[in-house]
């Protein structure tokens, strides 16, 4: 990407579900960067609106999952006037190919609404939840 | 025959008066500077007050810069995307460059002014309406 030229707004993608969920309001897909150096693997999320403590990453048997919550609460008493983007909860899911975690040392950071996930690679263990700083 | 189907008019006008709406908007009207889609904002009303949320995430407070003049409030900054060399990318999705876009405000604005707050990735403007701006009830006999 060149810098200095026009940003375009991205089109939050729904996700597309093949089951319900109980809940009501919308999910979406996180635009998303992959890439891998010689250590490990980094998966860079966008997901405004989301606080660290309501971020969920699972991996199992290969997949890496990650959901990210909103707080609607503060939009109840709000009434819209003018939107130009869509709020709800963000989902995606990934399988990581052949190239094996180390599940032990799985690093999460979220800032501005975008979270870094940095998995080392090494053995593959089995499935385990991750806490974010 | 009975209508048992919505009437298939009733979503081509109610496309037609959202289009409208978003064109004829009080909030976007004849942007001065600053051009662009980006960074989208969606507006709100909370009482008297507006609350203009603006996503833009990666994006920090010292990336970028929030003016107000008259009437519009401008906000412009950089947001980056960087990831170092040596790396081999397996998607690539997010976008990164230079962003500048101003809102109209069609309403007047108390004089303590706007607050802004930018958390996750969200900046809030907290626009109060002034006094003399607010409507007043009027008492029939």
């Amino acid at each position: 990407m060149v810098a200095g030229q026009e940003l375009q707004v991205q089109e939050k993608r729904e996700l597309q579900k093949k089951d319900e969920t109980t809940i009501p309001a919308r999910i979406f897909m996180p635009t998303t960067d992959i890439f891998e150096n010689e250590e490990s693997l980094t998966v860079v999320m966008e997901m405004p609106g989301v606080d660290g403590s309501k971020i969920d990453i699972q991996i199992e048997n290969e997949v890496l999952s990650v959901e990210g919550r909103i707080d609607f609460s503060k939009y109840e008493m709000m009434q819209p006037i003018y939107t130009e983007y869509n709020i709800g909860h963000y989902r995606r899911r990934f399988t990581l190919s052949p190239s094996r975690i180390d599940q032990s040392r799985i690093k999460a950071e979220m800032k501005d609404g975008v979270l870094t996930l940095i998995l080392p690679k090494a053995e593959q263990a089995k499935p385990r939840r991750i806490s974010v700083t | 025959m009975l209508t048992t189907f919505a009437d298939p008019f009733d979503s081509l006008f109610r496309l037609q008066r959202e289009l409208e709406a978003r064109l004829a908007s009080d909030w976007l009207d004849g942007a001065t500077a600053g051009v662009g889609a980006f960074p989208p904002i969606n507006v709100f009303q909370q009482g008297h007050d507006f609350v203009a949320l603006i996503e833009m995430p990666g994006v920090s407070k010292d990336d970028m810069t929030l003016e107000a003049k008259e009437g519009t409030i401008r906000v412009s900054g950089k947001k980056a995307v960087d990831y170092g060399d040596k790396v081999s990318v397996h998607r690539r999705e997010r976008v990164a460059g230079n962003f500048d876009r101003t809102i109209t405000l069609p309403i007047q604005i108390a004089p303590d002014g706007i607050k802004a707050e930018c958390r996750d990735g969200i900046l809030a403007l907290l626009i109060p309406r002034a006094e003399s701006d607010k409507p007043r009830s009027i008492k029939i006999k």
